[in-house]
C-alpha cells in the first residue's frame, strides 16, 4: 500500500515539473519567433560564407562564434549586417580582412530576427535582439 | 541441415556483395560519338566519349600549368570567382573536405578555374589559396582569358557567363566535375549541396579503384 502511494505521489511530481516547463512565458516564446525566423534568414543570406554552424570558412570568412566580439561590437551589428564592412577584423583571436558585401533588401525586423538567431545561437546571449535596438543602432550611426 | 544451408547462403551473400562493389564502375557522362575504323578489312566501331581538351592556364604562383601536370591523376574541376558572394563559399567548402581528405595523395588534384578573367589575376588567387587553407599545389587556382576560360567551362559542361545582373557579376553553376586518367568526365556533383559533396567523395574511392595496381 506504501509503495502504491509513493508511487502516485511521484508521477504527480513528475506531472507538475513538466507542466512547469512546459509553461512558458511570453518572453520565451517570442525568442523562439525570433530565431526561427532568424534561421530562415540566416540559411538565405549568411549561411553560404559563415556556414551553417556559423564556422565561417577558413581565413577567408571568420566564424560567428565569438561571443566577446558580439559583446563589444553589439551596436555595431546591426549597421554590418545591412551595410556589410571593410577592412581589418579580430575574430577568436584571427585576423580577417575580406570586404562583406551589404544587404540593403534586409528590413529592420529581418535584421532583429537575423541577429538574435546569431547571437544566440551560436554566441552565449540569451536575450532577444529587439527591433527597437537594430532601429536605435542603425539611428546612431546614420545607416537607417 | 538448416543452419548449414543458412550459413552457406549467408556466405554466398557476403561473396555477391564484395563482388559488387568491387565491379562498381563510374559512367563516363558526355555524348557518345560512334566512330567506325577499318582495321584488315574488319571493320570495327568504336564509342568515343568527350575528352577535356588540352589547356594552360597561369596558376597563384603566376606559373603556367597545363593539362599534363593532371597526367596520370584524377581530378576534380570547378569555376569560381574570388569575391563571389552566392555559391562559390559554400561550393569551396565542400571540395575543402575533399582537398583535406586526400591531402598529400598524388593520386588526386583540384584545380579551380576563376571565371572573373578582369579581378582574379595569380595574386589575388594566391591570397585566396592561402587564407582558403590550400598551402600544396595540389589544389591549383587559375586564371586565363575570357575566351579560354568560358570555352573550357563548356567542357566541363559547367554554365559560365558574365552578367551584370546577378550579384558579383558572374553566372555560373557550382558543379564539381570529377575526371579520369583519359581525361573522361566521370561524375558532377552540385558543390552547393552536401548529400551530392559525399556521393563525391564515394564515387571519388570508386574511381581510384580503377588505376589500382
Amino acid at each position: 500500500m506504501n509503495k502504491y502511494i509513493t508511487f502516485i505521489l511521484i508521477s504527480m511530481l513528475i506531472v507538475f515539473f513538466y507542466q512547469l516547463s512546459a509553461c512558458n512565458s511570453n518572453v520565451d516564446i517570442k525568442k523562439a519567433q525570433y530565431t526561427v525566423n532568424g534561421q530562415k534568414l540566416y540559411v538565405q543570406h549568411c549561411q553560404n560564407c559563415h556556414g551553417s554552424k556559423g564556422e565561417g570558412l577558413g581565413k577567408l570568412y571568420p566564424p560567428l562564434t565569438d561571443d566577446n566580439y558580439f559583446k563589444e561590437n553589439r551596436a555595431l551589428l546591426s549597421g554590418i549586417v545591412k551595410n556589410g564592412m571593410r577592412g581589418e577584423i579580430i575574430v577568436n583571436g584571427e585576423k580577417y580582412n575580406q570586404e562583406m558585401p551589404a544587404n540593403k533588401q534586409l528590413t529592420v525586423v529581418d535584421i532583429a530576427y537575423i541577429l538574435t538567431y546569431i547571437t544566440t545561437n551560436f554566441g552565449k546571449s540569451d536575450v532577444i535582439y529587439s527591433t527597437e535596438e537594430v532601429i536605435e543602432n542603425l539611428k546612431n550611426h546614420n545607416q537607417l | 541441415m538448416k543452419i548449414n544451408i543458412l550459413v552457406s547462403s549467408l556466405f554466398l551473400g557476403l561473396i555477391a556483395v564484395s563482388c559488387q562493389s568491387k565491379d562498381q564502375k563510374l559512367p563516363i557522362i558526355g555524348e557518345k560519338e560512334i566512330i567506325t575504323r577499318q582495321e584488315n578489312g574488319v571493320t570495327i566501331t568504336d564509342s568515343v566519349y568527350p575528352k577535356i581538351p588540352s589547356f594552360q592556364f597561369l596558376n597563384q604562383d603566376s606559373t603556367y600549368i597545363s593539362d599534363k601536370d593532371f597526367d596520370n591523376k584524377i581530378y576534380v574541376a570547378n569555376f569560381f570567382f574570388t569575391h563571389c558572394p552566392s555559391i562559390c563559399p559554400t561550393m569551396q567548402r565542400n571540395l575543402l573536405q575533399a582537398y583535406e581528405k586526400y591531402k598529400g595523395d598524388d593520386r588526386i588534384s583540384f584545380l579551380s578555374h576563376s571565371i572573373d578573367f578582369k579581378y582574379d589575376q595569380p595574386s589575388v588567387l594566391k591570397s585566396y589559396a592561402d587564407r582558403l587553407g590550400v598551402d600544396n599545389n595540389q589544389w591549383q587556382f587559375v586564371t586565363g582569358s575570357k575566351a579560354e576560360i568560358y570555352g573550357i567551362a563548356d567542357n566541363y559542361l559547367v554554365y559560365a557567363k558574365e552578367d551584370s545582373t546577378v550579384a558579383g557579376g558572374y553566372d555560373h553553376t557550382g558543379y564539381l566535375v570529377l575526371i579520369d586518367h583519359e581525361k573522361h568526365i566521370r561524375g558532377a556533383y552540385d558543390g552547393t549541396n552536401d548529400e551530392q559533396t559525399q556521393q563525391m567523395l564515394k564515387d571519388i574511392e570508386i574511381l581510384l579503384q580503377e588505376y589500382k595496381k
